[in-house]
C-alpha cells in the first residue's frame, strides 16, 4: 500500500518536474498570447479553456508550474543550507550563539508565516528576490529547529570527539562525520519544506503578494481566474488541484522515506 | 507551577518584543519609508520633508520605536496612509468580523474534529481511521483557496443555496449574516479538521500506549471503561492545547478565507492595505495578529498546565 502510494507519487512528480522543464516544447500555445474567446469553454478554447483575456488555460499552467516549482525548490535550497548551517553552528559555539539564535528563531516562529511574509514585503515591495529571500528565512527557521537537536546530539557522539582529538577542522568533520549521520532527517524535512514552500508561494500569489503579473505561478493563476468560478466556470480550480498534486506527490515520497528509514534504523 | 508560568510568559514577552522590534525595523530602515510610499515618485523634496516632519520621521529611531510601541500599547496605531483615518477606527470593526467567523469554525470544528480523532485512535487501523487519514492527508495537501472555491461552485452556483460572495449586510440581522458566514466557516472547518483530528489521535495513542493502560487491559477492564476513565482524563492536557492551538491556527487560515470570500475582516483589511502600501495600517494588523497568535501559545501552555497537575513541577520529582 505504502509502495504503491509511493510510486504513484513519484511518477506524479516526474510528470510534473518534466512538464515544468518542458513547458515551451509541450504547450502548445505561448502563455501571453490571448488565442481563444475570453472565458473559451475546455474543448472550444485548447484543453482546458481560457481566461478572461483568451489565453490558453492548459499553456498558462504548464508555464505556472515553472514559477511554483522553481521559487520552491530555491527556497528550500536556500533555507536548508541557513537553517543547517545555522544549527550546526549554535551546537558547535553554545553559549551566547546558541542563545542569540535561538531566541531569534523562537520569536520569528511565534509570529504565523504568512503574516510574517505580508508585513515584510508590504515594506520591501515585491519582486521576486524578496519572495525567495523572505521566503527562505521563515523556511530556515523550521530547519533550525529540526536539526538543532540532532545537530546537538552527533556533536556529543564518540565518533566526533575522535575526530577532535584528531586535531581535524570544523569544516572536516561537518562534512565528513556530521552531514553523513544526520542525512536522513535532513532529506525528510528538505521534503516536507518544498512541500511547504509550494502552499505556501501560492499562498501569497493568491493573496496578489506572490509572482505579479503578467507572469503567473499557480496560486497567481486561481487570483486571476477566480471570478469565473462565480459564472460556472471550473477553469480556476485546474492551477489549485495542481498545487494540491505537487503536494500530495512529495508527501508520498517524504513518508515512503520516512518509512523505510525508520525500518532500517530497528533493523540496524 | 508559578516559575514555570512566569518564565512562559517571560519567554512569550521576548518574541514579542522581537516581533515589534522586527515589524518597526521593517517600516524604518528599508529604504522608501512611509513618506515617499504616500506621496509617490514624483513628489517634491519640500512635500517629502513636510510629510516626514509630520509622521515624526525626522526624529531618532529609538525614540520612533519607543513612541510606536507606547501609542500602540495603548490602542493607537497611528493614521492609516491611505485614508487619513485613525488604524484602530479601520481595524476594530475588522477584528471583530474576523473574531466572529474564526470562533464559530471552532465552535464547529473542535467536537467533530477531536471526536473523529479520539474515534480514530480508538478504532485504530479499522476502515474508520483509513479513511479519515487518507481525508486528512487530502486535506491537508490543498491550498486554502481550492477549498474554498469548490464549496462555491458546488454550493453557491450549481445549487445556489448560499451567496458567493460576502456583500456586507451591515444591519442586516441574524439570518443574513448567518448566510454569508455559511460558506467561509464550513471552507475553515474542513481547512481545520484534519490537522487537529491528526493531532488528537497521536495524542490519544501516546496515552493507549503507557503502561498503566496495559494493566488495565490485563486486568480485565472493559475496552469502553478503559478509554473513559483512565485514557481521557490523561489526554485532556494534550486536547486543550490542541483545541487552543486550532483557534491559533483558525486566525490565520481566516486570511486567505477571507480573500476568497471578500469577507471583511482583519485578513482582509491587511492584504488589501499591503496592496495600498498601507504600512501604519499593515504594521498594526500584523502586531494584531502576532499578538493573538502569541497569547493563544500562552493559553495553551497554561491550560496545559492547570489540567495536568503532574506538569506543575517539571524540573524536580523525576
Amino acid at each position: 500500500m505504502r509502495n504503491l502510494g509511493f510510486l504513484l507519487s513519484l511518477a506524479a512528480f516526474a510528470v510534473l518536474i518534466l512538464a515544468a522543464l518542458l513547458a515551451p516544447l509541450i504547450a502548445p500555445y505561448l502563455p501571453s498570447e490571448p488565442v481563444h474567446a475570453p472565458y473559451a469553454a475546455p474543448g472550444d478554447g485548447g484543453l482546458l479553456g481560457a481566461d478572461s483575456l483568451g489565453r490558453d488555460m492548459f499553456s498558462r499552467i504548464l508555464y505556472g508550474l515553472r514559477y511554483t516549482l522553481g521559487i520552491s525548490l530555491t527556497v528550500a535550497v536556500l533555507a536548508a543550507c541557513a537553517g543547517v548551517s545555522l544549527a550546526f553552528l549554535a551546537a558547535f559555539r553554545r553559549g551566547w550563539t546558541d542563545i542569540l539564535l535561538g531566541r531569534l528563531v523562537d520569536a520569528i516562529m511565534s509570529v504565523p508565516q504568512i503574516i510574517f511574509a505580508l508585513v515584510v514585503l508590504a515594506v520591501a515591495g515585491v519582486s521576486l528576490t524578496t519572495l525567495i529571500l523572505t521566503m527562505a528565512v521563515l523556511e530556515a527557521t523550521l530547519f533550525y529547529r529540526v536539526i538543532r537537536p540532532v545537530a546537538a546530539d552527533i556533536v556529543a557522539m564518540d565518533y566526533v570527539e575522535v575526530a577532535r582529538l584528531r586535531g581535524e577542522g570544523l569544516g572536516w568533520y561537518l562534512r565528513r562525520e556530521i552531514l553523513p549521520n544526520a542525512a536522513p532527517t535532513l532529506i525528510a524535512e528538505f521534503g516536507i519544506r518544498i512541500a511547504y514552500a509550494v502552499l505556501f508561494i501560492s499562498g501569497l500569489s493568491f493573496l496578489g503578494v506572490g509572482v505579479q503579473p503578467p507572469a503567473a505561478d499557480l496560486g497567481g493563476l486561481v487570483r486571476e481566474n477566480a471570478l469565473a468560478i462565480s459564472v460556472g466556470q471550473l477553469s480556476p480550480l485546474a492551477p489549485a488541484a495542481c498545487i494540491a498534486l505537487i503536494t500530495l506527490s512529495v508527501n508520498g515520497i517524504v513518508d515512503w522515506f520516512i518509512h523505510k528509514y525508520s525500518i532500517r534504523a530497528e533493523l540496524g | 507551577m508559578r516559575d514555570f508560568i512566569v518564565s512562559r510568559g517571560i519567554s512569550g514577552a521576548v518574541s514579542l518584543f522581537i516581533v515589534t522590534l522586527l515589524v518597526f525595523a521593517g517600516t524604518a530602515l528599508l529604504p522608501g519609508d512611509a513618506a515617499s510610499a504616500l506621496l509617490g515618485q514624483n513628489a517634491t523634496p519640500e512635500a517629502l520633508e513636510a510629510i516626514r516632519r509630520n509622521l515624526g520621521l525626522d526624529q531618532p529611531l529609538i525614540w520612533r520605536y519607543l513612541a510606536w510601541v507606547g501609542h500602540a500599547a495603548q490602542g493607537d496605531f497611528g493614521q492609516s496612509l491611505a485614508s487619513g483615518r485613525p488604524v484602530a477606527e479601520v481595524l476594530l470593526p475588522r477584528l471583530g468580523n474576523s473574531l466572529l467567523l474564526a470562533s464559530v469554525a471552532a465552535v464547529l470544528l473542535l467536537p467533530f474534529a477531536i471526536g473523529g480523532g479520539i474515534a480514530a485512535a480508538i478504532w485504530q487501523d479499522s476502515w474508520f481511521d483509513r479513511v479519515l487519514g487518507f481525508t486528512s492527508m487530502l486535506f491537508l495537501a490543498m491550498p486554502a483557496f481550492l477549498v474554498g472555491y469548490i464549496l462555491i461552485y458546488v454550493l453557491a452556483v450549481r445549487l445556489g443555496w448560499f451567496p458567493s460572495m460576502s456583500v456586507a449586510p451591515l444591519f442586516g440581522g441574524a439570518s443574513a449574516w448567518a448566510k454569508i458566514l455559511a460558506l467561509p466557516v464550513i471552507s475553515l472547518v474542513i481547512i481545520g479538521q484534519a490537522h487537529t483530528m491528526k493531532l488528537t489521535r497521536t495524542a490519544i495513542l501516546a496515552v493507549l500506549a503507557t503502561d498503566y493502560v496495559l494493566m488495565a487491559e490485563v486486568k480485565g477492564i472493559s475496552r469502553r471503561r478503559i478509554i473513559l476513565r483512565h485514557a481521557l482524563p490523561n489526554a485532556l492536557s494534550a486536547i486543550l492545547s490542541i483545541s487552543i492551538l486550532t483557534v491559533a491556527y483558525l486566525i490565520v487560515d481566516v486570511v486567505v478565507i477571507e480573500i476568497v470570500f471578500s469577507y471583511p475582516g482583519l485578513g482582509k483589511l491587511m492584504v488589501d492595505s499591503v496592496a495600498y502600501r498601507d504600512l501604519t495600517v499593515v504594521q498594526a494588523c500584523g502586531l494584531l495578529f502576532a499578538l493573538i497568535f502569541i497569547g493563544m501559545n500562552f493559553l495553551a501552555d497554561l491550560l496545559a498546565l492547570l489540567v495536568n497537575p503532574r506538569q506543575r513541577v517539571p524540573a524536580r520529582g523525576a
